[in-house]
């Protein structure tokens, strides 16, 4: 089974990474529910998404920067956009899904301890402002914001890339200086009904260009620090530091055993314009990891690896997939149970259901290639930002 | 984290049914790391021991009302009133309700000063978040209103107890509360006052199957009995927090 892992001396961590990322955004889609418990977005500052935008970036910068090296800026940057219009088509998918769903939900619903929760449906009143403002990107329900955010960091990538091939450090530093400029004045793209973007593109492009920056040559820059006993003691010092304080928002009784100032200089840990805190944290892990992982590592071809991984190489599909499984069991939970084996339930067979696919998808793609008459060269656009190589 | 995971594992034993009758037996427990902080409210204790009374303002929206012609008697504030009077039968307890539906946090800020005169309550419990989650108020101005509000009830003289969102199974896949919910959290630990979480409060009765949050129907029952339950967990928050010495009811009495 697992000869189906692609193996062109891609690092197939990141398909794992981004594959194990999926799920766990799937189990802390699903509202209320006690698996999500396990994911690590409550043991530390960072969450799946930063994994997963990551992996994206460097993918992307695999996949597209040897096309752009290959066949030119040109046909690169066209099959970028085409991805950007191609995630855009799958979010407007998505949202026919949800309207769906929500639509059924509020029907069948009527209870007076939730009056006040029912002015949620407000803006199905308003049918002709709340779908052209879904279309504009605008108006993006509960766990739907990722895709927006890739569609306007695919919309940058191509000048990035162009920059990142000829002057890295240049185009690492713009990106830190976007950021940084995202800071001080508050940029960011206005949200319907009000508001701003859940993930702030402007900021979370960091994210995008580093781990970009790493693919294209930036980890061997950074391998001396990397391997460094210094650099991961501070990783780790630092991750206790984050599950510490994480732990206090679950136990309020530990809060007075964090010092006032340093509560001032923390809080908010603000996930919308990517929390430097949270960028670290991220940093932490990967240190940690790479260490402990390597590339060589014979588990990754293991029968054991390849569901995560396999997923990974197909993101774009199972994250929408994901998505549409986490409504499925917030319907499932709704009209048959809201119990505890139904949500382990749900958990497992969303990612037996994510793991299939992928699997189908895998195999479909292989007998398109080696069927007569198929196109001879294949075009990098499996991925939600270039995953397959 | 052990608290959470003893948490699943309860919750996965109550869902086994393995403690399900133990569960129902007290449908209105609450784990103590849930309910019990480490901030003061000075003003009540310095309220109940010198002049024997214990003047509170419910400030909040519409999860702070009931619907229906026994709807203020069974809401969590009256329900709040009537244990307090129970557990302190010294003490002359008033609780007036000051709830306003589709109110954001703001606008709830504002009226803040206002009310301090009308009432001179000695505790304000302040139920927010709902509507500014629902219509997606940027978290930032939400947490600057929130500050606003504490900030005024302090300089009022009066103590504060914040309290969230309702924890609503049906409806959460709509509206993301964790940023609000995050806030109101980040407030109240820099402000030194209780968060009364009704949201993991909520969260924790439906998990453990004290009350199926996912039915649906116009019966009041489920309602009224949630409420009840908020309002003997708040009373609890508010003993232990400024010290009171409560009469403990016995059966009988």
């Amino acid at each position: 089974m697992h000869a189906l892992v692609v193996t062109t001396g891609r690092d197939l961590r990141l398909d794992l990474f981004r594959g194990i990322a999926l799920w766990l955004i799937f189990l802390d889609h699903i509202p209320s529910n006690l698996v999500a418990w396990g994911t690590i977005r409550n043991y530390g500052f960072s969450d799946a998404t930063e994994i997963f935008v990551f992996v994206s970036g460097y993918t992307a910068a695999f996949v597209y920067g040897r096309e752009m090296r290959e066949r030119g800026f040109l046909i690169a940057g066209a099959h970028i956009l085409r991805r950007a219009w191609q995630i855009y088509v799958a979010h407007v998918f998505l949202f026919a899904i949800y309207l769906a769903e929500i639509s059924y939900v509020a029907t069948s619903f009527e209870n007076p301890l939730y009056a006040e929760e029912m002015n949620i449906l407000d803006f199905l009143k308003q049918p002709e402002v709340t779908i052209v403002e879904a279309l504009l990107l605008k108006f993006k329900p509960a766990n739907m914001d990722i895709l927006p955010l890739y569609i306007v960091l695919l919309l940058l990538f191509p000048p990035t890339l162009w920059l990142l091939q000829f002057r890295s450090s240049l185009a690492l530093g713009a990106s830190v200086l976007l950021y940084v400029l995202t800071w001080t004045f508050n940029w960011n793209l206005p949200s319907y009904p009000s508001g701003h973007w859940y993930f702030n593109p402007f900021a979370w492009q960091l994210l995008f260009v580093f781990g970009a920056w790493c693919a294209l040559g930036g980890a061997q820059r950074l391998a001396a620090v990397l391997q460094s006993r210094v650099t991961l003691a501070i990783a780790v010092a630092y991750l206790l530091f984050a599950f510490v304080i994480t732990l206090t928002w679950y136990l309020p009784y530990m809060s007075q055993y964090v010092p006032h100032w340093l509560e001032e200089l923390i809080y908010p840990i603000d996930k919308v314009n990517l929390d430097v805190l949270r960028f670290a944290h991220f940093l932490a892990l990967a240190v940690v990891t790479v260490r402990f992982l390597p590339r060589e590592w014979p588990g990754l071809k293991s029968r054991w690896a390849w569901p995560p991984i396999v997923c990974g190489q197909h993101s774009l599909e199972i994250f929408c997939l994901g998505v549409f499984l986490s409504f499925a069991a917030h319907f499932a939970m709704v009209e048959v149970s809201g119990a505890i084996w139904m949500q382990f339930l749900l958990s497992a067979l969303g990612i037996v259901v994510m793991i299939a696919a992928a699997g189908l998808l895998s195999w479909y793609k292989r007998a398109e290639g080696r069927s007569p008459g198929s196109r001879p060269k294949k075009t990098p656009d499996a991925d939600l930002a270039g995953g397959e190589a | 984290m052990k608290a959470p995971i003893a948490a699943i594992l309860a919750a996965f034993a109550a869902g086994l049914g393995l403690t399900g009758a133990a569960w129902a037996a007290e449908p209105c427990d609450i784990p103590a790391y849930l309910l019990f902080g480490n901030y003061e409210l000075k003003h009540v204790a310095e309220a109940v021991q010198k002049e024997k009374k214990l003047t509170i303002a419910v400030v909040g929206t519409g999860s702070s009302i009931l619907a229906g012609p026994d709807g203020p008697r069974s809401a969590y504030p009256a329900r709040l009133e009537a244990v307090l009077k129970q557990k302190l039968p010294s003490v002359a307890v008033k609780v007036v309700s000051l709830v306003r539906t589709r109110m954001t946090t703001e606008d709830l800020a504002r009226g803040m000063e206002k009310m301090l005169v009308d009432e001179k309550p000695d505790l304000v419990i302040w139920q927010t978040g709902t509507l500014d989650a629902i219509r997606r108020i940027d978290p930032d101005e939400f947490r600057a209103a929130l500050e606003e509000g504490v900030e005024t009830l302090h300089k009022g003289g009066a103590d504060v107890i914040l309290m969230n969102m309702q924890y609503s199974p049906r409806t959460d896949i709509m509206v993301p509360l964790g940023p609000y919910a995050d806030n109101m959290r980040v407030v109240a630990q820099q402000h030194e006052i209780p968060l009364f979480d009704r949201l993991a409060i909520m969260r924790h009765w439906s998990d453990t199957g004290a009350f199926d949050l996912y039915a649906a129907g116009k019966d009041n029952v489920l309602a009224q009995r949630v409420h009840d339950c908020i309002g003997r967990g708040i009373a609890s928050m508010i003993i232990d927090a400024a010290h009171l010495r409560p009469v403990e009811s016995k059966p009988g009495q």
